[in-house]
């Protein structure tokens, strides 16, 4: 699985609350509407102009905050390919694993990436591509990397549960 | 190599004798919460094609966020949620007259010592309080867990915090768990328990535990805890709860890091916005004009918290600019405050009692900022747009420095008030 796409570029502890305002979160149920809402107190402008496989690069600790879902979802739902940061903070991380948004950990790209620029990313290979300079990343644990080549954990678990019952 | 209580409790969720740090483990949880986004779980819950939710008994659901209902979708919202838990027979569940999650859990027995715990809110560290391990999840693995009865996690390593000395007058836990976000930053704990431990804490009630143990989700961490001790006990009689087997941490257990705090000359601090981790002594801050103080929530909406605010305003007048805004954490605690009188002071002081739950904290209803507008309040969070408009200030403080400055009109010295 590769990726390639135009970068927006944000700083460190870019919180769900800027990612996925708390006053959405029991009002905005459609996704569509969700993808609407995407970053819009941290940078209005991202909705309105995010393109399918755009990736997000940001520094430490991504996504801290409300444990709420919506902020993984509403990204996957604006088309972005990847989000490529320092480090992630821990819900989010999940959140984006089970929403099935592909998250790299890869500190040593982020200082040489500017917004606007392209990109490119294999996951399997655990590359970044940027400036004609690789780097590279460790790749998922191997038990949660059965949830992202599902598609995420609802295909994930409807999958183990058709495997548990008998035929 | 002996074990740490989470690796304990961890341990026995994934039917192992020890887990390792840094493994992955399916785990059995013993409870699991979900708020009003229970209807998006129920939602999700039916996509994966499962009938019945697990072993119902576990679940305990509690509206909180946005109560009662401040719109039609809200309203909406509730209504699925009542409907799901009457369909699954999920029992455990407290409708929006009981108060916020995270103080009805533990006053209802939902949380003990040495039971495992997830939870679809990311504050569901405050049960680490009663030496439980509590972490928050999502929604989707919410939804999984009804459906397998498990969820993967992966084993933390632990940072111990060590307080010693003694608070002094006007100084709280709030005061400590904010210097401590301030030093370590809002990633200071990524992906780490957190033990607290220390003279200090061993002489902390369970309640100021809570707050120590909620705001550890501010600095990153999974979990944070206190392990039991006679004031976990002590605690858990008076509500009503015996049945428990306390765990420990081991004395050769692997401890990453070791932090220390002497509270003995620690001056009350504010996270400036827009930052938990924004911290300094209040000084700095002194004199910032204030329109509106909000008091409760999951993190300092307890019996003492509204006490202390009641000390200080008691006699006193709000600064004509200031709403103050009390939320009790739980219909227990409103009833404890009304009955001592805790609520007839702050009232008569000016301040709005309003009913136990999220209130503003999240930017849903019942106080929510305009632009240029400035909160001085106890909760957790003070993130751009969190109470409203993302052209407001939210300043975090506890609960004697957010009464003092509604009476001054601008953040305030509990010391001096």
């Amino acid at each position: 699985m590769t990726t390639r796409g135009k970068v927006w570029k944000y700083g460190d502890d870019v919180n769900t609350d800027v990612i996925f305002p708390g006053k959405y979160t029991y009002t905005v149920t459609d996704r569509k509407e969700m993808a609407a809402h995407a970053l819009e107190d941290l940078d209005p402008a991202f909705a309105k102009q995010v393109q399918p496989g755009d990736i997000i690069v940001a520094g430490r600790n991504f996504g801290c905050g409300s444990s709420r879902e919506q902020a993984a979802s509403c990204l996957k739902e604006a088309g972005v390919g990847a989000v490529l940061a320092s480090s992630f903070a821990r819900i989010f991380f999940r959140n984006a694993i089970n929403e099935g948004l592909p998250l790299v950990e890869c500190p040593a790209a982020i200082a040489a990436i500017e917004a606007g620029q392209e990109i490119a990313i294999d996951f399997e290979r655990g590359e970044v591509e940027a400036n004609g300079v690789t780097y590279r990343f460790p790749g998922l644990p191997e038990s949660v990397m059965g949830i992202v080549r599902e598609g995420g954990l609802i295909p994930y678990t409807r999958k183990m549960i058709a495997a548990r019952k008998p035929e | 190599m002996g074990q740490t209580l989470t690796q304990k409790i961890l341990a026995r969720g994934a039917g192992k004798k020890t887990v390792a740090v840094s493994e992955i483990v399916d785990v059995t949880p013993d409870v699991v919460l979900s708020h009003d986004n229970t209807s998006a779980i129920a939602a999700t819950f039916k996509k994966i094609g499962v009938d019945k939710v697990d072993r119902p008994e576990r679940h305990v659901v509690v509206l909180d966020h946005c109560v009662p209902a401040a719109s039609e979708k809200y309203a909406q919202n509730h209504k699925e949620v009542r409907e799901f838990v009457a369909a699954q027979g999920i029992g455990n569940f407290y409708d929006v007259n009981h108060g916020v999650c995270h103080q009805v859990l533990p006053e209802h027995g939902h949380a003990r010592p040495g039971q495992l715990i997830v939870g679809s809110d990311s504050h569901t560290t405050t049960y680490g309080a009663l030496g439980a391990f509590a972490a928050g999840i999502g929604r989707s693995e919410t939804a999984a867990i009804m459906a397998t009865g498990q969820i993967w996690l992966r084993v933390p390593e632990t940072m111990r915090v060590e307080v010693t000395g003694r608070f002094p007058q006007g100084v709280f836990a709030k005061d400590i768990i904010l210097r401590l976000i301030g030093d370590l930053g809002s990633d200071g704990g990524l992906y780490q328990a957190v033990e607290f431990t220390g003279s200090a804490i061993r002489e902390m009630d369970v309640g100021d535990r809570m707050t120590l143990c909620n705001m550890t989700a501010e600095m990153g961490a999974k979990n944070g805890y206190v392990e039991p001790d006679g004031n976990t006990a002590a605690w858990l009689k008076a509500h009503g709860v015996d049945t428990y087997e306390a765990v420990t941490t081991d004395p050769d257990a692997e401890i990453a890091r070791t932090l220390r705090y002497d509270v003995s000359a620690l001056e009350p601090q504010i996270a400036a916005p827009h930052t938990v981790d924004n911290v300094q002594p209040i000084g700095k801050h002194a004199g910032i004009k204030v329109h509106q103080a909000l008091l409760g929530t999951c993190t300092n909406g307890r019996l003492s918290d509204l006490q202390q605010a009641a000390s200080v305003v008691r006699g006193k007048k709000l600064h004509p600019r200031v709403r103050m805004l009390v939320f009790p954490a739980s219909v227990k605690v409103y009833r404890e405050a009304m009955r001592d009188g805790t609520l007839l002071t702050l009232s008569e002081a000016g301040a709005i009692i309003m009913n136990a739950g999220c209130g503003p904290c999240l930017g849903a209803h019942e106080g929510i900022l305009a632009p240029g507008e400035v909160c001085i309040s106890t909760a957790n969070r003070n993130f751009r747009g969190r109470m409203g408009s993302r052209d407001a200030s939210v300043y975090l403080a506890s609960p004697a420095t957010v009464a003092a400055s509604a009476i001054a009109g601008e953040i305030a010295d509990p010391r001096t008030a």
